[in-house]
């Protein structure tokens, strides 16, 4: 464990999962867009969903082509972009903003970013940033294969999709490649808020846990405390994306403090 | 990883390998969802390769529908006009929907036939392709939805009333500059919901693997033509072979079955714009660099944190910031020189085919038309260089009446 500059011991994303299992709870992966509405807002939520009992954080890189996402993230990430936001200063957010918080903390980022910024200086600068893993939603297996080394000699955790369309066989195989945890789509489709959680959900979860010792997350649709709730038992942690940046797009008062506080409440009402 | 190129030789009629690549471009870059239906894909497609009925019914179709084979003409007057070498055009414009494209979306129709899939999606600039797969739809009687962005739907409105006569429905995309890039991600996002029951029709030489060589494969018809004809009227190849490049399909299925005659210069001729500054133009190989877009590791144009940069042209089929692999792989190994032609240079190539020859080209293929007109005088009398014409300019009147003003 690497200490922080704070009191609290900084976890790692095994830590992390550890932890939740000897508590016997589902945790709360929050997912926030970087630099949305702006990089003070950043830095200012990590240690608030820290404190609203989020146990790992999901930071979206913003990027002008997110096919994999629905409308809510794509105009956050448009609005982030709006503002010329580049790689690097969100890389010197993280670092800066690292101290105050001790949980984890995973980059979601396109390929494309990846790749023109060269792979193995962005898996060496996420991780002097203070990332502590990556995930990567458009890079498959086979592509994937090379990369997950590249991404894990840094002393990053590799983390995998697996959807409800990949067969078993592809399934474990996606495992194999995952260092920190399986991330498992909950729905066939893009981001974006749903009622209900699909109907087969918890069996295609049971189903997976047979095929891997690795913790799952499921993410995509999730949104409600209910259907966080709904997923105990059979997932390790519960990833809220365009839920939360829908309750930052809606506030009015853009005061970094005044989202943070209202974000912590949230997490809190959506682990209740 | 800065540039990356092929260290030995290739040999172009090997490629891509099983997964896609193209020397070290192509592959699969999309969410894990697409995946499934990717391989699935795949295999239906290998599946109908060997399949002596689906050769059969694909070439019935062209024959039949498409009314292939496409004319390769002398242009006389052009050839007296610009004095040099000897120049025939490849007359894709006179297929049935007006453009190369209706050859991919036969091809891919039937394939969704195969895999029992009732729903097709495309995504659509100048809107060729989008009729061409709303025509595939009515011919087989598929559901269809066509993705395009807004600016398109404004520039090519009469596409957009032939698609919808064809009983497809348009969706008009706003995100980006609401043009082909835009068009082709909410495709996407479509299929990321729909993929157990549609099948999406890429249009061009680009996107995940296999849409790129089976792409090529539909359009090869364009290539084996031509040079079919060329040995009976000419008694030789071509010395010149030019196509307009935009995603890449009419000048893959044009170039590819001449990629191993090495004595065939082959010319790919981009969109210049309004200029070199990025953002107002589409020249994708003449000035962008390898990254990863749409599923495929190919040239791309996005500033240096791989955001996808605007692009400009005054064609809509040819403003997207990124090119098919091959067309990369081309490229690095020279097999393909590869330039661009400006907005206004395109404009007036389109105006001189018109009256020189009685022929509107689509603004696409005017391009090919211009780069032709700018090489002539380095060629000689007893050269042959075919045009690949890919489109018929019906669907520019208006948006070139717009630009030139319509007292002409």
């Amino acid at each position: 464990m690497v200490m922080s500059a704070g009191t609290t011991p900084r976890q790692s994303i095994a830590d992390a999962f550890a932890q939740l299992k000897q508590r016997g709870r589902i945790g709360l992966m929050p997912f926030i867009p970087a630099g949305f509405p702006d990089l003070q807002t950043t830095q200012a939520l990590l240690p608030a969903l820290q404190r609203g009992g989020a146990s790992a954080i999901e930071i979206g890189i913003p990027f002008s082509d997110p096919v994999a996402d629905g409308p809510v993230i794509q105009e956050a990430f448009n609005v982030a972009l709006s503002h010329k936001l580049k790689l690097d200063q969100i890389f010197q957010t993280i670092a800066t903003t690292r101290p105050a918080v001790s949980i984890p903390l995973i980059a979601m980022v396109s390929y494309s970013i990846v790749y023109r910024y060269g792979v193995d200086r962005f898996v060496k600068t996420a991780h002097q940033a203070g990332f502590d893993g990556l995930i990567v939603p458009d890079l498959p297996p086979p592509e994937a294969q090379k990369v997950c080394d590249q991404i894990r000699s840094a002393g990053l955790d590799t983390i995998l999709l697996v959807a409800p369309t990949t067969p078993p066989q592809r399934r474990r195989e996606i495992a194999s490649l995952c260092s920190g945890f399986v991330y498992y789509l909950s729905v066939t489709g893009i981001t974006g808020e749903r009622t209900t959680l699909p109907a087969d959900l918890a069996q295609n979860l049971d189903q997976l846990r047979t095929l891997t010792d690795r913790p799952i997350a499921v993410g995509f649709g999730i949104s409600q405390p209910q259907h966080i709730a709904q997923l105990a038992g059979h997932a390790d942690a519960a990833i809220v994306g365009s839920g939360i940046v829908r309750q930052i797009s809606h506030l009015t008062d853009p005061n970094p403090t005044t989202i943070a506080a209202a974000i912590e409440q949230y997490c809190k009402f959506l682990l209740s | 990883m800065s540039s990356a190129s092929p260290s030995s030789p290739v040999d172009f009629s090997s490629v891509p390998d099983p997964q896609g690549h193209f020397g070290p471009y192509g592959g699969t870059f999309v969410p894990e969802t697409l995946v499934s239906a990717l391989q699935q894909l795949e295999s239906e497609y290998r599946k109908a390769q060997s399949d002596p009925n689906f050769a059969r019914e694909f070439q019935s179709y062209l024959h039949d529908f498409v009314g292939r084979p496409s004319r390769l003409y002398f242009a006389r007057r052009l050839t007296e006009k610009l004095g040099t070498a000897k120049i025939y055009l490849k007359r894709e414009d006179l297929n049935h929907t007006g453009a190369h494209k209706i050859n991919n979306c036969i091809g891919q129709g039937l394939l969704t036939l195969r895999m029992g899939k009732k729903r097709i999606i495309a995504e659509t600039g100048a809107g060729q392709h989008g009729v061409a797969t709303a025509t595939v739809a009515a011919l087989f009687g598929l559901k269809c939805d066509v993705y395009m962005g807004a600016e398109d739907v404004r520039r090519q409105s009469l596409n957009v009333f032939r698609m919808k006569l064809m009983g497809a429905n348009v969706i008009e995309v706003h995100s980006g500059l609401k043009t082909l890039k835009d068009a082709l991600n909410e495709a996407m996002r479509d299929w990321m919901g729909s993929v157990r029951d549609t099948h999406y029709i890429i249009g061009s030489v680009a996107g995940p693997h296999p849409f790129p060589q089976m792409v090529r494969d539909f359009q090869s018809c364009i290539g084996e033509e031509t040079r079919r004809q060329c040995l009976e009227v000419e008694n030789r190849l071509p010395d010149v072979v030019i196509a307009c490049v935009g995603g890449g399909s009419n000048a893959a299925g044009i170039f590819y079955p001449f990629i191993n005659d090495s004595a065939v210069k082959l010319i790919g001729v981009e969109a210049g714009g309004r200029g070199s500054a990025l953002g107002q133009h589409a020249a994708t190989l003449s000035l962008g660099r390898p990254g990863v877009l749409h599923g495929m590791l190919s040239y791309v144009l996005q500033d240096e944190d791989g955001q996808t940069a605007d692009v400009h042209s005054v064609s809509a089929g040819l403003d997207y910031p990124g090119v098919g692999p091959e067309h990369s792989l081309w490229k690095d190994a020279g097999r393909v020189n590869y330039c661009s032609i400006t907005d206004a240079e395109a404009l007036e190539a389109f105006e001189f085919l018109a009256r020189c020859e009685g022929i509107l080209p689509a603004l696409e293929s005017a391009h090919a038309i211009a780069q032709l007109i700018k090489l002539s005088p380095s060629l000689s009398r007893d050269q042959v260089v075919v045009v690949n014409l890919s489109g018929r300019g019906d669907k520019d009147c208006q948006e070139v009446a717009r630009l030139i003003g319509a007292s002409k």
